[in-house]
């Protein structure tokens, strides 16, 4: 008992560290586990901006941005144990990069008044702000990601799918089971049939599904992995010979080093996406002068023009716009968790903004409001080719099935509003 | 000097066989509950109470658990993950199904629904020992993960499998959800903690428990001498399966509030509960709260100093983490089979004797 005390007296000591008047903003990433191949990425291109922001601009409106970085492994519990070490601190903004962890943090964000912004993953029905008041998941979120893979296949079959099998290879966690509902409901609507193939965390065992997929020969697979899973999958996929052409990932089964390993034989590999790729952009001109050459990249800086590092600098990108939002509208530089949701609900991106940040043509354009976090939902697809590594932007940003997602988003977060009794804001 | 029997006088049967016989672990033991459950709630915040408390309290619960099953009657378990699952599901679906009932009932239904669950998985033990019993409750283990995420019917059929601890309350003090104060979840989880360890500590020390070790050090000879091996093993794995089972429940409801079966209850968990055990000294209630402490500090103590005082990388200090903790298993299985409970009972000894060792 005397060593518990101990060690807790000097936790305590450490954790009681004074509140610097800058702006904070945890990084609750992961470099470590079977997810790390995504993780690392993501939160090198999230802590570069902001050293890009410190360096060149000296922060956001004169104020200094402190990244605290804390390593979560995909896990629940460090996460729980990451956002209470990290919120005293005056913690802005938490992006935990893992829907578990979102799910996790919703309520106790709620409840400590701090915004949560789940760009892209998370609970999808947070898009409805009039239930959700501090959970933001625009631009695009995963019901949007399920249409937007269906849209694909309508396009590409002259907008008739009956009769069509598709399989959905998924994580069988919160995360895999999110778009069941939305692709259940389009199955109804385009009367194609839905296979669904569960596959255990953290995804090295694939045999049995894949040999399903190989026994029944489904007209598409859809892909929802995340970390090692997906590289497994795509090594699955062409082990089967099956067309690559017709196997569709989610935009977290969409990078690099997901392809990589299969080699060849992944050419032709479809993936969702919602931000730009390569490192075309002249904000990369900055960071090469200010992060990369100054040594002050996060991690080993190889990873500039990765998809995941675009998706981190552009989650970076819109929160550092969020700030500046929430700083002209409360007149004050050194804002506050609740300022700053504010100013994530008053967000506008518009392409000449993005132009003058040196990220045209990024992501789309989009406003948020009270009733809308979750921003239009607008998704591209990208192929891999393996011949010259990279991927190519085969379909532009396009609207989804608005009207199926949005009666869906309404059903979940009114049972979730019922469930917690929460009354309805915006009026 | 201070720590001897002598001038301690007992006068009557029940004070001469009291668990703590030496006047000065006595008043240690209610200086140690008085700071609990006296100044702790004065002085807790959310950091303290979520990231290093609960889980220290609810792991405590599990490994005594544990360690009756494992430590005290020799049945080797590698299905605590699952065992907790049982617990954190049975909770929820009382806590959706009764919302009006009081936690402390629900959690208690947990651990019972859980005991039930727990001798029926005990059965196996009565035919096979040893390594392939372990493997008999990791059956049980990945069954009862599977069985979660599979049935529909456990978590009400929500969108994403998860369950969610709505809120609840004790005489009308939330005790779960997000806007439960620190104090009152760290309350709600020490009296179960304290509950759990002085039954647990009583039975290990009455027949009941005697039985258990008869059955641990040699069955066939405890048969003999008249031990019912149906009994003490299936009473075993009930009691065992209950704190385990109690501490899956806290777990989910009032630690973390949402879970994810597979993720959350996996194999690690029955492994990491198993290490408590181990670390902390098989067959010790003491050892279990020092293995608990041992796993849950650890990490965050090393983290604290290797992030935030020395500055080196987040991931580093991960890796680090994974290889401290592996290197300070093996070092404990060389140097002190017996665990950090044996280093406290040497400590204690010595202590006996001083300022005279001879």
């Amino acid at each position: 008992m005397n060593k518990t005390l101990a060690t807790m007296a000097l936790s305590a000591l450490m954790a009681a560290g004074p509140a610097m008047a800058d702006l904070v903003i945890p990084d609750l990433s992961y470099r470590t586990g079977p997810f790390a191949a995504g993780g690392i990425p993501f939160s090198d291109g999230y802590n570069d901006y902001f050293t890009l922001l410190n360096e060149r601009d000296g922060g956001i409106g004169g104020e200094p941005i402190r990244v605290i970085e804390c390593e979560t492994g995909y896990n629940t519990e460090k996460g729980v144990e990451c956002y209470e070490s990290t919120k005293g601190e005056g913690a802005l903004v938490y992006q935990p990069l893992s829907t578990g962890i979102t799910y996790q943090l919703i309520p106790k964000v709620t409840a400590d008044g701090i915004p949560l912004h789940t760009m892209g993953y998370g609970r999808t029905s947070a898009a409805n702000g009039k239930v959700f008041s501090n959970v933001f998941n625009y631009p695009a979120n995963y019901w949007n990601g399920a249409s937007g893979a269906v849209n694909h296949l309508l396009d590409i079959n002259d907008g008739d799918l009956k009769g069509k099998t598709i399989a959905l290879v998924y994580h069988n966690s919160a995360y895999g089971k999110e778009p069941i509902r939305t692709l259940e409901a389009l199955s109804e609507k385009y009367g194609f049939e839905l296979t669904l193939l569960p596959v255990d965390s953290p995804g090295q065992e694939q045999k049995s599904q894949w040999l399903q997929i190989r026994r029944e020969k489904p007209d598409y697979v859809v892909l929802w992995g995340w970390g090692i899973m997906n590289q497994v999958a795509v090594q699955e996929a062409a082990n089967i010979r099956y067309p690559m052409e017709n196997f569709i990932g989610v935009w977290w089964s969409g990078a690099e080093f997901d392809v990589e390993p299969a080699g060849d034989k992944a050419t032709g590999y479809k993936a969702l996406t919602f931000t730009g790729l390569g490192d075309d952009y002249p904000v990369y001109d900055d960071l090469k002068k200010y992060v990369v050459d100054a040594g002050k990249t996060a991690g080993a800086g190889d990873q500039l023009g990765a998809v995941q590092y675009n998706r981190g600098l552009y989650a970076a990108m819109l929160a550092a716009e969020a700030i500046k939002t929430a700083q002209e509208m409360h007149g004050v530089t050194d804002i506050t968790p609740a300022m700053m949701r504010d100013g994530m609900e008053a967000l506008e991106i518009t392409n000449a903004k993005m132009e003058g940040l040196g990220m045209a043509g990024f992501g789309p354009e989009f406003s948020v409001s009270c009733e809308n976090h979750g921003g239009p939902g607008l998704v591209g697809v990208v192929q891999w080719d393996a011949s010259t590594g990279t991927w190519n932007n085969i379909q532009d940003f396009k609207p989804t099935d608005g009207e199926v997602i949005g009666a869906l988003i309404n059903e979940d977060s009114a049972a979730y509003a019922a469930e917690n009794n929460i009354s309805e804001r915006c009026e | 000097m201070f720590y001897r029997e002598a001038g301690d006088f007992k006068t009557s049967y029940t004070a001469d066989s009291q668990t703590f016989p030496i006047k000065f672990d006595r008043y240690r033991y209610y200086v140690v509950l008085a700071v609990a459950f006296g100044i702790i709630p004065f002085i807790i915040n959310d950091y303290w109470a979520n990231a290093l408390l609960l889980p220290f309290l609810i792991y405590a619960i599990a490994a005594i658990g544990l360690n009756i099953l494992v430590g005290y009657c020799g049945q080797v378990s590698l299905g605590t993950g699952g065992f907790m699952a049982v617990g954190a599901y049975a909770c929820y679906k009382l806590m959706t199904a009764f919302p009006d009932i009081s936690m402390f009932i629900h959690v208690i239904l947990a651990g019972g629904i859980t005991a039930i669950v727990g001798v029926l998985f005990g059965l196996p033990s009565l035919r096979i020992k040893g390594f392939y019993l372990a493997v008999a409750t990791l059956a049980a283990q990945f069954f009862l993960v599977w069985l979660f995420n599979r049935v529909p019917w456990f978590y009400n059929y929500s969108a994403s499998g998860q369950i969610n601890a709505p809120e609840r309350d004790v005489f009308g003090i939330v005790i779960t959800g997000p806007n439960a104060p620190a104090w009152a979840t760290y309350l709600f989880c020490l009296i179960f903690v304290t509950v759990c360890a002085i039954v647990a500590r009583n039975l290990t020390r009455g027949s009941t428990g005697r039985k258990w070790m008869a059955i641990r050090d040699m069955d066939i000879a405890a048969e003999i001498i008249g031990v019912n091996p149906l009994k003490a093993k299936l009473t075993a794995f009930a009691v065992s399966s209950f704190f385990v089972g109690v501490a899956g429940a806290l777990f989910f409801a009032v630690y973390l509030g949402a879970v994810e079966v597979g993720e959350v209850f996996g194999i690690q968990k029955s492994f990491l509960v198993l290490f408590m055990v181990i670390i902390g000294g098989l067959g010790s209630i003491f050892g279990s709260f020092a293995g608990a402490a041992f796993l849950v500090l650890l990490p965050v103590v090393l983290k604290l100093i290797g992030v935030d005082l020395l500055g080196w990388p987040t991931d580093i200090v991960a890796h680090l983490n994974l290889v401290v903790v592996g290197a300070l298993i093996i070092m404990f299985l060389i140097l002190e089979p017996h665990g950090l409970a044996q280093l406290w009972r040497v400590a204690k000894e010595k202590l006996r004797l001083w300022p005279f060792p001879h």
